[in-house]
């Protein structure tokens, strides 16, 4: 299938000096597969025909690329309740996320967690998460795992600027450069904390809260997928040499509500205007790296047509094998509570 | 057997477990100095990778725990206080206690929290909690409560071997106290009660801390010619259900010993579960003797007559055979 020629894309290593055209075809690839997806699923949940809510990456997608184009197999991350992107940047399965959102018991969590909670363990996900922070302390434990294995894996913790005010967000900072740990803390700063601008709960830059522990921080446009791989590979670099966290801003833009169907909720109430959404539709980090290739002359018109039919035909195999496969079993409920014992 | 202190017992487990998979870790507030008593020779034996202090940052250290077991290691989470959980509940509550389910079976979480509870020592409201009762609720944890050395050693063994997220509540009263430990390796699995004494007239139901009063009421009840039976349920996740309802089909009364507030307690669980499942043979009504639905105060004297003692266990039984048959 075609998501096979977006991971066979990525496995050369990114020269990121110069990048040929063909990396760079491969970062588009999977940006536009994370774009198709959620645009799949915001006519889904527009429709319908979701069970539950989705929170959409749309516009943020340089960011996971870019990061997870440094990111071995064997390397953890942690996620977001805005989660899709990262999970297929790092080699998630969209045929098992389709179905795990569809709630079908052929999802990647069986239908048990949703798509606040796709996780895929085998390749280091270690999931999606619906508490807001709550990644930074579980990728700081699988740091210290890493850490004690001597395997040179790293981890990396996505989260956005809202979770930036939680406090174990300072207690992960102290402990990891403490036990100088291999962890990347990579902030999506996406100027929305739920539906708050980040300006009116945010006090600071956030950036200045990491450096505080003395840690390389960088800010970055995390709507350019080469600013963020080359700051990621350099953070991700570091902690596999031992030499401890390090932290990236990155500044993007929330493109879709804090969750679809949000406007059923708020009631004709508004906390941003429609011009500053457009502003940074001009921003969009996609069409960005392709105008970009096309006048370096890195790649032509064609190469793009072609990707757009490939990752539709990816979307389309993903929406078939979720409407096809069976309801999740309850029972598993039981079964599921505890290893090799019945809740 | 050798006589062994309850806390002496924790700390063989420990060594045992440690020595025996290198992937033990264990990290917590203080565990190099050892203020417990708990971790004592740990860090000497194994070193600072496999056993760290920590910042007091609870609830950065509940996540970690969860982070580094679902890479591979089985964490010993050492918490001090059972009140100290409430500080890093997010985590247990929200990951640890859910992340197997909700990743479809994919997560194993070998973790071990040791936290002690109780009060008796005029430690003040917020070091003195039972805070088990909230753990019980939470779905996806164990939840064990020792309350001999023997059982302390032989339910740490098995819930650092074990798979699942275990709160391993020590039971800060009886830390010196001396009892029998099997000279062996051994391990007791969790969700097996222990009748501490075989009865017919009453079922003394004595969770952790309360064993003891709970066998001080005995004496007064032998005394008075009544032959109670003592359960030990040693783990309240999972409970042996069946232990406590075949006493109670034999005896006919029940009295449950909890230190945990009586609202929602332990005890009020177990209650719940025997007017279910064993009503028929129920005699009398099921009686709890708790804690007060208040905080422990500091005073001892205030403290004291709020913690079920050996006479008040032994006056509720006796008021409750003193009822028609």
């Amino acid at each position: 299938m075609a998501g096979d020629a977006v991971s066979e894309g990525l496995t050369m290593e990114l020269n990121l000096a110069n990048p040929t055209g063909k990396q760079l075809l491969a970062l588009y690839e999977q940006m536009l597969l994370i774009r198709r997806m959620e645009e799949q699923l915001k006519l889904d949940a527009a429709q319908g025909n979701l069970p539950g809510g989705v929170h959409l990456y749309i516009g943020q997608e340089a960011i996971a690329v870019g990061v997870c184009s440094q990111l071995e197999d064997t390397d953890k991350i942690t996620s977001t309740h805005r989660g899709h992107g990262h999970f297929l940047a790092k080699g998630g399965d969209p045929r098992l996320m389709m179905a795990e959102i569809w709630g079908k018991r052929t999802g990647i969590c069986k239908g048990m967690g949703g798509s606040m909670h796709v996780a895929d363990f085998s390749r280091g996900i270690l999931g999606a998460n619906g508490i807001v922070g709550a990644g930074f302390a579980i990728a700081t434990g699988a740091a210290l795992s890493a850490k004690l294995s001597r395997e040179h894996r790293v981890s990396v913790a996505f989260f956005g600027d809202g979770a930036a005010n939680q406090g174990v967000f300072m207690e992960s900072l102290n402990i990891s450069t403490l036990w100088e740990l291999p962890v990347v803390f990579v902030c999506e700063q996406n100027h929305f904390s739920e539906f708050s601008p980040s300006a009116t709960v945010t006090a600071g830059q956030i950036v200045d809260r990491a450096r505080a522990f003395n840690i390389p921080s960088d800010v970055i446009d995390g709507n350019d997928v080469l600013a963020v791989a080359k700051a990621a590979h350099a953070a991700v670099e570091r902690a596999r040499k031992d030499h401890g966290p390090s932290f990236i801003e990155a500044r993007t833009y929330r493109i879709q509500g804090h969750f679809e169907a949000e406007q059923l909720f708020l009631a004709g109430g508004k906390y941003r205007e429609e011009q500053e959404i457009e502003e940074w539709r001009k921003r969009d980090p996609i069409d960005r790296l392709k105008n970009g290739m096309l006048s370096g002359g890195k790649a032509r018109a064609e190469d793009f047509a072609a990707i757009e039919a490939r990752v539709a035909g990816v979307v389309a195999e993903a929406v078939r094998f979720a409407e096809a496969g069976e309801p999740a079993d309850p029972e598993l409920a039981f079964d599921l509570m505890f290893d090799g014992q019945k809740a | 057997m050798a006589r062994k202190r309850y806390l002496q017992a924790i700390t063989e487990a420990l060594h045992e477990e440690m020595a025996r998979d290198s992937r033990v870790i264990l990290f917590g507030e203080d565990v190099e100095v050892s203020v417990m008593g708990d971790t004592r020779g740990l860090l000497e034996r194994f070193g600072r990778d496999r056993i760290r202090n920590t910042p007091i940052s609870e609830a950065t250290l509940t996540g970690m725990a969860v982070g580094a077991a679902a890479s591979g290691h089985r964490v010993v989470l050492q918490m001090l206080f059972s009140n100290f959980i409430y500080t890093g509940f997010d985590a247990i509550a929200n990951q640890m206690a859910k992340l197997r389910l909700m990743s479809g079976g994919q997560a194993s979480m070998p973790i071990t929290v040791l936290a002690s509870y109780g009060g008796g020592g005029s430690i003040g409201a917020q070091h003195s909690d039972s805070g088990y009762p909230a753990l019980m609720n939470l779905g996806g944890v164990n939840v064990a409560v020792p309350a001999t050395p023997a059982d302390a050693k032989g339910l740490l063994k098995a819930a650092i071997r074990g798979n699942n997220p275990t709160f391993f509540m020590e039971a800060i009263g009886r830390g010196g106290e001396m009892g029998d430990v099997p000279d062996e390796d051994y391990v007791i699995p969790l969700g097996v009660a222990s009748k501490v004494r075989s009865g017919k007239d009453i079922t003394i139901v004595a969770i952790g801390s309360m064993l003891k009063p709970a066998l001080g009421a005995v004496k007064e009840l032998e005394a008075a010619g009544i032959d109670p039976e003592v359960i030990d349920p040693r783990t309240l996740v999972p409970l042996d259900e069946k232990a406590l309802c075949d006493s109670v089909a034999k005896t006919g009364r029940v009295v449950i010993v909890d230190e945990a507030r009586d609202r929602c307690s332990a005890a009020s669980h177990i209650a719940a579960v025997l007017s279910d499942q064993a009503f028929s043979s129920l005699k009398a009504p099921i009686k709890r003797v708790t804690v007060p639905n208040v905080c422990l105060p500091y005073a001892p004297n205030a403290e004291s007559r709020l913690i079920p003692s050996a006479k008040e266990i032994a006056r509720v039984c006796l008021n409750l055979l003193r009822r028609a048959d």
